[in-house]
């Protein structure tokens, strides 16, 4: 039964890890793009959150309301006046482009709110737990799961139920031929990177509530997204969560054995299915 | 062939030769330089030299090979723990631990490359991460050279070192400071003989292989270029150099710990700034490109993380706006060069290829 505690606990951890590691999804689908400073931009959307919440009091799911449209406008300049013009068949200058960008976020937050660490106030939420056939579920892990679930179906819908997402898949197959038709990529990788940004202000959500952060965890995320993102297979947003659970299960069940062994065993499973199925679980893109 | 040809293909010019000249003479001021200097313009010398020695083998990876790695810490840390695992639990002296230093993260790299080679582009190198994180999680799980906090060379190993006895007695200086010597010559020695071999590799068939692949994968392959052996070289050759330096730069600081010695920031983001800045892809480009560094880091070291930001705003501006880096801007005006390694056809009627209308109205 322990065991079975352990493993859903993972489960719903993995909620965690998929909604760090969906944006990376989107856009690396739309425009074959990582951005290296993701899991800093999920950092710097967390100290936007705090700034809010501790300034004006506001609850921090407003915040997120509020933050979001800022969050995409962010991300679709971001893309158009920075990450468009080295996006190309040279991976060398969006990689280091992006890593720049990662150092000097990280120094920026650094500067401006100091190493401490830092959580937003969740209110009674974050000790509330509920109780499932002698199972005790927090009922953070499970919001973070449930909303992990509903980011992933929503877009699943923008992908491929709306004529956004016809020409987020255009442009994803062959961006040239898909600007013969009338769709301009520049655009179209600006809205997804936008897209991406709301949803890295939903995962910020979910970090400062859960944990406490500080400018410099945001490599580690980055991280965990990008193997959530591998183990699902590229281009699949469920694959994504299956991906995410299969990481945060992994260390669950690592720190269970021995605390020292969570983050370790994260990775190995990363490299295990790496080694098993080199293009993930449920790959749909080619890349 | 060449010799019943009038043509002859040539990468020498004379820029490479008065550089050539120039930086033999810079080896040998190098290597008389403690006898002048003092001890703080040679551990500075020191850390200039190791930082372009890896920006030299983060640039044979990515600026030859296209492999941009971002896990360049773990080959450093495994060098660095080889030496000191051998130091404290074999006993056996630092200064010939180092080659194992090299053999370790050669060793490393073969089931690195294993995984990472599974992935391309930007997933390639988030993998290197990954192994790195790995490697450095082992580690701290190592007790007997620390665990997570760390440890530091026993001063009976460095007291003794091979050669330190003789240079405190040459150069009448305490055992500290003979360490530092000693470590700074052994940087000297491998900082010319990464240069040194670096341009004799690029000027070799395999290094135009090499070269080939990078420009046009298919196209090299239909020549008959195994690209995928390049790679595997050029990966394993860049470890090596790496877990070498990384055992050096741990012999002068004689204190380890795995959150140290597998830093991303001082051993990868560093080094891709120091390479992009000064110009991929080149040889001449890491060693602009430290001065640089250096000069940033002279100029702000009272103000802590903005040194980070500035260099990191520079890097994404280069990147930018002058791809190929401060040496790039300098080579594309006035075409000089300092370590040639381009094939130019010379010879018949090619012998005057700058005024090829003097020759018939001549």
């Amino acid at each position: 039964m322990i065991w079975f505690d352990t493993i859903l606990q993972g489960v719903l951890l993995g909620g965690l890890y998929a909604l760090f590691a969906a944006g990376l999804s989107l856009v690396f689908g739309v425009m074959r793009l990582v951005n290296l400073a993701h899991g800093d931009f999920i950092v710097a959307a967390a100290y936007l959150i705090l700034l809010m919440v501790t300034m004006t009091g506001m609850s921090p799911f407003l915040a997120v309301l509020i933050a979001a449209p800022a969050m995409f406008a962010f991300g679709w300049a971001l893309q158009t006046f920075m990450l468009n013009r080295v996006i190309g068949d040279d991976v060398l200058p969006p990689l280091l482009v992006t890593f720049g960008l990662s150092v000097v976020l990280q120094n920026v937050l650094l500067e401006s709110f100091s190493a401490d660490s830092q959580r937003l106030p969740s209110g009674p939420i974050s000790t509330a737990s509920l109780n499932l056939g002698g199972i005790n579920l927090g009922v953070m892990p499970l919001l973070t799961f449930g909303s992990a679930v509903v980011v992933i179906i929503a877009l699943n819908q923008i992908f491929y139920r709306t004529a956004l997402g016809r020409a987020f898949r255009a442009t994803s197959d062959d961006p040239s031929t898909a600007s013969l038709m009338g769709i301009r990529p520049a655009g179209i990788f600006a809205i997804a990177t936008g897209i991406a940004f709301v949803i890295v202000t939903i995962a910020a959500l979910y970090l400062g509530m859960r944990s406490s952060f500080d400018p410099n965890i945001g490599p580690a995320r980055l991280i965990y997204a990008f193997e959530a993102v591998i183990i699902g297979g590229l281009g699949s947003f469920w694959g994504t969560l299956a991906g995410g659970v299969i990481i945060g299960v992994a260390q669950t069940l690592g720190s269970a054995v021995n605390p020292e062994w969570q983050i370790l065993a994260g990775h190995v499973a990363f490299l295990l299915v790496l080694l098993v199925r080199p293009r993930g679980l449920f790959p749909r893109a080619v890349d | 062939m060449a010799h019943s040809s009038p043509y002859a293909s040539l990468t020498r010019t004379r820029a490479s030769r008065v550089a050539g000249l120039v930086a033999l003479g810079l080896a040998v001021l190098l290597l008389v330089l403690p006898a002048f200097a003092s001890r703080g313009l040679i551990q500075d010398l020191f850390f200039i030299l190791t930082m372009l020695t890896l920006a030299q083998f983060w640039n044979l990876l990515a600026g030859y090979g296209g492999l941009v790695s971002i896990g360049q810490q773990a080959f450093v840390g495994i060098g660095a723990y080889a030496l000191f695992g051998t130091v404290i639990l074999a006993g056996i002296d630092p200064v010939p631990a180092l080659l194992l230093s090299g053999l370790a993260a050669l060793l490393l790299a073969i089931p690195t490359a294993y995984f990472a080679f599974r992935l391309q582009g930007a997933y390639f190198a988030i993998s290197t991460w990954v192994i790195a994180e790995v490697v450095r999680l082992s580690v701290a799980q190592w007790k007997s050279v620390g665990g997570g906090t760390g440890t530091s060379l026993p001063r009976s190993a460095t007291g003794s070192m091979w050669f330190t006895q003789a240079i405190e007695t040459l150069f009448d200086v305490r055992s500290a400071a003979a360490r530092d010597i000693l470590a700074y010559w052994l940087a000297v020695l491998l900082a010319v003989a990464t240069i040194g071999g670096l341009y004799w590799l690029l000027r070799t068939r395999r290094g135009l292989a090499l070269a080939a692949v990078r420009d046009t994968m298919d196209a090299a392959r239909s020549v008959g270029v195994d690209a995928g052996r390049m790679k595997w070289l050029v990966f394993l050759v860049s470890a090596f150099g790496t877990g070498l330096t990384g055992g050096l730069i741990y012999l002068q600081k004689a204190r380890i710990s795995p959150d140290a010695a597998f830093s991303v920031t001082d051993w990868t983001a560093y080094v891709i700034f120091i390479v992009v800045i000064g110009g991929i892809g080149t040889i001449e480009g890491p060693i602009i490109g430290i001065i640089v560094f250096y000069a940033l880091q002279t100029l702000l070291a009272d103000y802590g993380s903005w040194y980070l930001m500035v260099l990191g705003l520079i890097g994404i501006a280069v990147m930018l706006f002058a791809p190929r880096g401060l040496w790039g801007l300098f080579s594309d005006r006035t075409g000089i060069e300092l370590f040639p390694v381009r094939r130019r056809l010379t010879g018949g009627l090619l012998s005057h290829p700058h005024h090829p209308e003097s020759k018939d109205h001549g």
